[in-house]
């Protein structure tokens, strides 16, 4: 059948396929063109503008072409800490276009991107979808002759790294760095144990286990799982949906991806734990688009796990338990790792946060009564399964029980991703990084604190420094000013829109601070900037607001004295008004000259 | 159906079950300013402007359903500047000429402005490039003067249920888009209610504009919420 | 005692603000007994002669010029005012602030149908104020210490604020007295 081929005509005549089929239109023809817009429209009965609007929402779609080949360059502050701005130079002049253009001979499109979870082996790019890491100036200039040649960028890798990444399916020069292995992820077990020993026991046994151990959400909030499941599955519906968010976001944290490397059975079985405690035959996990070059791996795991029996009907030898696992994948957009937007996402919507309540526990994925767990939450509620809640409770603090992954980053020897468990000091993790002697400590990426050293005593835990494992190290040289204004912006770039704070806030909170970064604030204008964080903290709609004025308000606490020295001395009302440059257009329109005494302020 | 008890800044009020904070209290005689929402419409919770505070926390009235013992801040002066906040964000994120708009007199977010005494914006103009879409027969679309309360999204729908308002691109360049194709078949009578949705002048009917004379417009004597706290909303 | 001195200015404006102020109508018989004016196109006094109690100022800034009157109006006002929706949020002329200023010029001095082919230049007298890239809202390059809406504000918000800035009381601005327009 001709229509099979049809990256439109292939996929059902349900609104809900949406971005599928964007995503597929966009791979045939490296964009989404006006005509592609109407056959998508009239295939799935939607407005042209609603189809624009969900290729215009997500940063990997677009409706002009982004080149043969299109590099998008991490833009993370890490990656900027190694090296990336020599990096982007060299693809500009060998590609011969700016970053957010594409080359002449429309081979080459460049464009920035927010951190893709590769932070422990930047700079780091994303090549017609593959993973290209530890780039430097020489690297670039040889990946765009290459691409420019028309050799595949999967065939320009040119050494697999450790792992699952040397497997066929994955074939990435990504590495691990696992540096520490604990006791709960990281240790001895046996695939189908959990979930055997789920099935055995009546889905409000396993919720109370998972309970009983004390488990908190590993994506950063710390809800209890255990409640979560409870909640779901005391809601009367006719189906039930447990999803899993890969959309691992957060600057600085890649240790989702260390999971889905190299543990995606441990992981696909605690999402079927889920299932079988809150009553759900189907389990989706929506996967960042950075991550999908383990799609095939992941996919082939299913595979395995249907052919052990460990999913589909009567699974894992169960009476009556059936279920199976979907991948959805997402396209570029740091709000849906929001649990309500990853809904809508999953449902080819644009990733909006919806309103709660109602909570997704109760009218979730297809208004549906939906657990929405972390890949680390889950993972962790498999083993608590497979060795019992006293065992897992053991380990950590009262309030934390258990371990923690984390993501080290930046200025340290050793980064990469430590199994560790909760209460750990700042300090002792330092240590084991290699990071000692740090200036700043960037602890749940920039949503989460900047600690300065006299904080690093302070412990890794949910009552003190809760992380979703990001964790990134500025060494003495680093100027915090650009790490806090890399963060404003990335808010900037990944705000959905929907709310006024957020949305408008935020670019307010930037030009405030790029004020006092550039020494023209008076101690007003500092007042004013943490009364217009905690604004936007209180009024935003989601997630996303009521974090961004963090990498501001947390070093404006721990940092006074850097702010304290870039006011301008004396100022009582500082504007930033410059004459200078408030006529330069004007002077050159005219061809005159600036008149010679027009200062910069009064 | 039992009535749920809560209070608003101490006054006990009576909500039926399963209404909003913002519904209920209308019902009471209690105003508390909106500019996204509009009734007979699902919440949006967009512009934040009807932000109350509950036990310490702060939520959208508009979209938060009334609990029992519920006890709401509403015009505590630190909430109160918040509003305002958001009013004069809006202002500065937008082109909002006032004195050459046709909606001036009868726009909700100038009438939020009056209502909270907002003199001058306390934050810095971001003259926004925004577009102007006339590209349709009956409806222009400015917008400059948009504030994605999302209503139109929300409430201008085809016969055949699709959208003919749409968001399009997000952050800070979210923009609302009309769909070409299906507005062409708008009628007048839609063509007018996609206006009167429109709290501000984004949505005008073409070719009217200026129809009721300064002194006799909807805001110039009797601010926004006036009816609501008259009681009439009871 | 002497009477509080009062300067006034138009800027980027239409002398809008300035008519409004007239309109006080009647009012103009005793303001004349409460208040003395310094530099203001209402006397055509040119330069400041001694400080100034009031300052009102009308319009934005769009050009250099613009800006220095400004600035010499906040060296030599205890209290300075922007009057009137130019002055505080740039108004109309602020219109060309979403354009790049090139496009305008050439829009205005070169391309527009009505200019005499012979004449195609973009103003370059060295007499000239220099235009700014965009039109400025008062408080974005001074101190503002207060504001009175309006297009124009009405006689009446002006003379109260006169009325309240002189006795050194609080403005009373009552809802009738705020309009944008």
């Amino acid at each position: 059948m001709p229509q099979a081929k049809d990256p439109v005509l292939r996929h059902p005549k349900d609104p809900s396929a949406l971005l599928d089929i964007i995503r597929d239109v966009q791979a045939a023809a490296g964009h989404v063109s006006d005509q592609d817009i109407g056959r998508i429209a009239a295939h799935l009965k939607l407005a042209e503008a609603e189809v624009r609007g969900a290729v215009t929402f997500y940063h990997f779609f677009s409706l002009t072409p982004r080149g043969r080949s299109a590099v998008y360059l991490n833009d993370s502050i890490t990656s900027r800490m190694a090296g990336r701005t020599a990096v982007a130079r060299a693809f500009e002049e060998e590609a011969g276009c700016r970053f957010g253009e594409v080359s002449a001979d429309g081979a080459i499109g460049l464009f920035p991107t927010s951190c893709i979870g590769m932070n422990d082996q930047e700079p780091s790019a994303i090549v017609d979808g593959v993973v290209f890491t530890a780039l430097t100036p020489d690297k670039a200039r040889a990946l765009v002759r290459g691409l420019r040649a028309g050799t595949p960028a999967r065939d320009l890798v040119a050494a697999r790294g450790d792992g699952a990444n040397q497997s066929d399916l994955v074939r990435s020069m990504v590495v691990n760095n696992i540096r520490r292995r604990g006791a709960v992820l990281f240790g001895a077990h046996e695939t189908g144990a959990a979930l055997r020993r789920a099935v055995s026991m009546t889905p409000k046994q396993v919720i109370d286990e998972v309970k009983r151990s004390g488990l908190l959400g590993r994506g950063g909030a710390g809800f209890p799982t255990g409640l979560k499941w409870e909640f779901c599955r005391r809601e009367k519906a006719a189906q039930r949906y447990v999803v899993c968010n890969g959309d691992e976001g957060e600057p600085g944290t890649f240790k989702d991806r260390v999971i889905l490397t190299e543990l995606p059975r441990l992981l696909f079985e605690g999402l079927a734990v889920a299932g079988y405690a809150v009553g759900a035959s189907t389990g989706i996990l929506y996967l960042r688009s950075e991550y999908a070059y383990l799609r095939d791996h992941l996919e082939e795991v299913l595979a395995g796990l249907r052919r052990d029996g460990l999913l589909g009907p009567k699974a894992a030898g169960s009476a009556s338990f059936d279920f199976d696992i979907v991948i959805k994948s997402g396209a570029g957009a740091y709000v849906c790792g929001e649990e309500s937007a990853l809904l809508e996402s999953a449902e080819g919507k644009r990733g909006e946060p919806r309103d709660r309540p109602p909570f997704p526990v109760s009218v979730g994925y297809r208004d549906m009564p939906t657990t929405v767990n972390n890949i680390e939450t889950l993972a962790t509620a498999a083993r608590i399964l497979e060795e019992g809640a006293a065992w897992f409770k053991a380990m950590g603090t009262v309030q934390s029980a258990g371990t923690k992954l984390l993501s080290v980053s930046g200025d340290c020897s050793r980064p990469g991703v430590y199994e560790v468990e909760y209460g750990l000091t700042l300090a002792d993790l330092l240590e084991m990084a290699g990071g000692t002697g740090a200036q700043a400590v960037q602890v749940g990426g920039p949503s989460g604190a900047c600690v300065a050293p006299a904080g690093f005593g302070r412990r890794i835990c949910f009552s003190d420094l809760a992380t979703g494992g990001s964790v990134i190290v500025f060494g003495p040289g680093r100027d915090l000013f650009e790490v806090v204004g890399n963060f404003l912006e990335f808010f900037i770039e990944e705000s959905c829109g929907w709310c006024v704070p957020c949305r408008a806030g935020n670019v307010l909170l930037r030009k405030k601070f790029e004020k006092i970064a550039r020494g023209l604030a008076s101690a007003e204008d500092l007042r004013e900037i943490e009364e217009w964080g905690r604004l936007i903290k209180s009024t935003s709609r989601c997630g996303l607001g009521q974090t961004s004025p963090n990498p501001v308000l947390t070093t404006l606490k721990s940092f006074p004295e850097l702010y304290q020295a870039r006011l301008r001395k004396g100022a009582a009302h500082g504007s930033e008004f410059d004459l200078a440059a408030a006529v330069r257009d004007g002077c050159a329109a005219a061809g005159r000259e600036p008149e010679c005494k027009e200062s910069l302020h009064d | 159906m039992t009535e749920i008890r809560f209070t608003v800044d101490g006054r006990p009020c009576l909500a039926k079950p399963g209404q909003t904070i913002v519904e209920a209290a209308k019902a009471n005689g209690v105003y508390i300013p909106v500019l996204c929402h509009y009734e007979g419409l699902k919440p949006a919770g967009s512009c934040r402007i009807c932000t109350v505070r509950v036990a310490g926390r702060y939520m959208a009235a508009c979209t938060q359903p009334v609990t029992e013992g519920m006890a709401v801040e509403n015009t505590a002066p630190d909430l109160e500047d918040m509003r305002k906040s958001l009013i004069e964000m809006l202002f500065v994120e937008g082109n909002h000429f006032c004195p050459a708009c046709e909606k001036s007199g009868n726009c909700e977010l100038q009438a939020l402005g009056y209502r909270y005494r907002m003199l001058a914006p306390r934050f810095p103009y971001l003259w926004p490039v925004r577009t102007v879409d006339a590209g349709t027969p009956l409806v222009l679309l400015d917008r400059n003067r948009c504030v994605q309360c999302l209503r139109c999204v929300r409430g201008v729908r085809a016969k055949d249920g699709r959208k003919i308002f749409a968001s399009v691109r997000r952050g800070p360049r979210v923009a609302i888009e009309i769909d070409h194709k299906l507005a062409a078949k708008l009628t007048e009578e839609e063509a007018r209610r996609a206006m009167d949705l429109c709290p501000v002048g984004a949505i005008l009917r073409k070719e009217t504009g200026f129809v009721r004379p300064i002194g006799r417009r909807k805001f110039d004597h009797t601010p926004i919420g006036a009816d609501v706290e008259k009681g009439i909303g009871r | 005692m002497s009477k509080p001195v009062i300067a006034t200015a138009s800027l980027a404006g239409c002398f809008g603000c300035h008519m409004s102020f007239l309109d006080i109508d009647e009012r103009i018989l005793p303001l004349v007994e409460l208040v003395e004016f310094n530099k203001s196109p209402i006397d055509d006094i040119k330069k400041f002669s001694k400080p100034v109690d009031v300052g009102l100022i009308e319009g934005g800034c769009c050009n250099s010029e613009n800006v220095h009157v400004l600035r010499d109006f906040r060296k030599n006002c205890k209290v300075l005012v922007s009057v009137g929706e130019c002055a505080i949020m740039g108004g109309l002329p602020a219109l060309r602030n979403s354009i790049p200023l090139r496009e305008c010029l050439e829009e205005a001095y070169l391309n527009a149908p009505t200019v005499d082919p012979a004449e195609r230049i973009i103003p370059n007298d060295e007499e000239l104020p220099i235009i700014l890239d965009k039109v400025y809202p008062c408080h974005e390059i001074v101190k503002i210490d207060h504001f009175l809406p309006g297009c124009p504000p009405s006689a009446d918000l002006i003379w109260e604020a006169l009325n309240a800035l002189i006795e050194g009381r609080p403005l009373h601005l009552t809802y009738d007295l705020i309009k944008f327009d």
